[in-house]
């Protein structure tokens, strides 16, 4: 049904060429937005609506837009879309826009958004550009996943603010790791994650 | 000897290739390594070597210089044990005192068992993976751990803690030598943000229920288990130890730190033997000395800010650290320049954080870790010097 360039270029972010493991792109945000799975989880289908939006919009218009001006428009496209997520939230998740703060902000920055538009959108056509933004999108929401779920059952014993880890484990002497709530363990355990990511896919030995 | 050397080489042949235990080869390199090379002694003749030791050989002589440590520290747990829980009302008997060592004894196998069989198994694990000999780092880092964390630390945040610096800290940068942050402190460092519960407050410092099950007891009232710069640091009221019995060391600390003399011996022995700097060492005490003196006449009037110079340099892990841990020649600046300027960031970031940062009462392992991370800047500006100033003759 798809074309294989189609299902490749949906595909390929998810794995060998994820925008967070592959490309290391999108790391600051990743840090950031991680501490608890919900807002992990919004953030991440914010960027994958956003970065499909943003893909299909430029590769609509790719051909009249001039070389010279070209981020300016792709900069107003994607400050477009990320206002229109920004109100959707502040409308009905309140409590996880305050909590996600500057961050779905600063996706206008974010440097998966640019290189998607840059690097796929701008020469390719509007299904496969779809497809593009989708996979980038799912493969960065995916690290976020993992990673707040490690950071949020460590940290604090819950998921999706639900105590997973029993009463019974403190009172025998359990501790949350304090460290998991800090950006520094974000950073290893991304790193934890690429590490993980590269030993699987490196087939070519060293 | 000579037997017991045949002995142990004829079993060696059990662990080469295609013999019965080539899974364990690794186990039996490091103890033939450890007990019998390098196998030449230093040559009479020639001067472009002095000495065959090896970094085992260097390793070895760093344990023994921590042994006063360990064994003070373990007699000041039992004695602070019996402090706490009234039992030394009456005065100290040779009873209590062999109780006192007893009990500081139980209380730290477990904290060195965990050490050595979580660090030295991941060591293990990693040696056999990469095919290498199993290198000798953990020794002194193992030995180090437990003397560098409040006694009440419970066995398990440490197992985690020691995994954690020796996969993150040390074989993710290619195993011993090639660490950029000491590892004892990245255990220390990790416990620290961790589980901050179990590394600060009054009562991480002395235990108080029993160990294995033996003289368990509650405290007597009007104890506080607070080290000296906790309780300046927060501004508990108390009467601050004097000179002396800080110096002696029998107060609450983390394990290894208390006492001045048994610091000072091993200090005596790495600087006999050459194997720390004594150049780190003097500048640490120097900068950390002059900057407490500094507050003392133009500081803030806070009580840490008065703490006087001297006591701040034999009090907390300073002494112990700038000894043992600041010494570390891989983590440290290597070239003769730079570990001056080392040393002084050190002994400057140390007074700095315990004086102005009210979180924080020990600045010790933060001024430490910060130097390391500096070191290789130090060292890489002290040969750019150097070069332009050949350049230029």
């Amino acid at each position: 049904m798809l074309s294989k360039q189609t299902k490749e270029a949906f595909l390929g972010p998810l794995n060998a060429n994820n925008p967070v493991l592959v490309q290391i792109l999108g790391i600051c945000s990743a840090l950031a937005v991680t501490v608890q799975l919900k807002p992990a989880l919004v953030m991440g289908i914010s960027v994958t609506i956003i970065v499909a939006l943003a893909n299909v919009v430029i590769a609509l218009i790719r051909k009249s837009i001039p070389m010279r001006i070209r981020i300016i428009v792709q900069l107003v496209v994607v400050a477009a879309l990320v206002t229109i997520v920004s109100e959707i939230l502040k409308a009905f998740a309140y409590d996880v826009a305050m909590q996600l703060s500057v961050y779905i902000g600063l996706i206008i920055t974010n440097c998966i958004l640019m290189g998607r538009l840059e690097a796929f959108a701008m020469t390719n056509n509007v299904k496969d550009s779809l497809m593009d933004g989708l996979g980038n999108g799912f493969g960065y929401a995916m690290i976020l996943v993992i990673v707040a779920f490690l950071r949020e059952l460590l940290g604090s014993g819950k998921l999706l603010g639900f105590q997973v880890i029993p009463q019974w484990c403190y009172d025998h002497g359990y501790t949350n790791c304090g460290m998991m709530l800090m950006p520094a363990m974000a950073l290893i355990l991304v790193g934890c994650v690429i590490w993980a990511h590269r030993s699987l896919n490196d087939k070519e030995g060293k | 000897m000579e037997k017991f050397y045949k002995f142990w080489k004829k079993f060696g042949e059990n662990f080469q290739e295609g013999g019965k235990f080539e899974k364990l080869s690794s186990f039996y390199d490091a103890f033939d390594t450890f007990l019998f090379t390098p196998t030449t002694t230093a040559k009479k003749v020639g001067a472009q070597i002095h000495d065959g030791s090896d970094s085992k050989r260097t390793m070895i002589i760093v344990v023994l210089a921590l042994i006063p440590c360990l064994l003070f520290g373990m007699f000041n747990v039992g004695y602070q044990h019996l402090l706490a829980t009234g039992q030394l009302a009456c005065g100290m008997t040779c009873a209590l005192w062999w109780k006192a060592l007893g009990f500081g004894v139980l209380a730290i196998i477990p904290f060195y068992l965990v050490s050595y069989i979580v660090g030295l198994g991941i060591e293990f694990i990693v040696a056999q993976i990469k095919h290498e000999e199993v290198a000798e780092g953990y020794l002194v880092t193992g030995f180090i751990l437990p003397l560098i964390l409040p006694i009440n630390t419970p066995l398990w945040q440490v197992a985690i803690a020691t995994a954690f610096a020796v996969i993150f800290a040390k074989e993710v940068f290619g195993g011993t030598g090639y660490n950029i942050f000491n590892v004892a402190l990245i255990a220390r460092a990790f416990l620290f943000f961790a589980y901050p519960a179990s590394m600060t407050g009054d009562s991480v410092f002395v235990r108080l229920g029993s160990t294995w099950g033996w003289d368990g007891a509650t405290a007597i009232d009007g104890w506080s288990g607070a080290t000296t710069l906790t309780q300046l640091g927060t501004g508990m009221a108390a009467e601050n130890a004097s000179f002396w019995e800080t110096f002696n060391g029998l107060m609450p600390g983390c394990v290894g730190e208390t006492c001045v003399w048994a610091i000072l011996i091993g200090a005596v022995l790495l600087l006999m033997t050459g194997v720390a700097s004594w150049k780190v060492m003097l500048s640490i005490l120097a900068t950390a000395g002059v900057t407490a003196a500094l507050f003392n006449a133009f500081g803030p009037d806070t009580a840490i800010a008065n703490y006087p110079w001297y006591m701040h340099l034999i009090s907390g892990g300073l002494l112990f650290g700038a000894v043992f841990m600041a010494t570390d020649p891989v983590t440290g600046a290597r070239t003769e320049c730079g570990k001056w300027i080392y040393g002084a960031l050190i002994g400057f970031m140390v007074i700095l954080v315990r004086v102005l940062n009210p979180g924080f009462p020990e600045g010790m392992m933060l001024a430490i870790l910060l130097g390391n991370a500096f070191a290789p800047l130090i060292d890489w500006c002290v040969v750019r010097r150097n070069v332009k100033h050949r350049m230029n003759r």
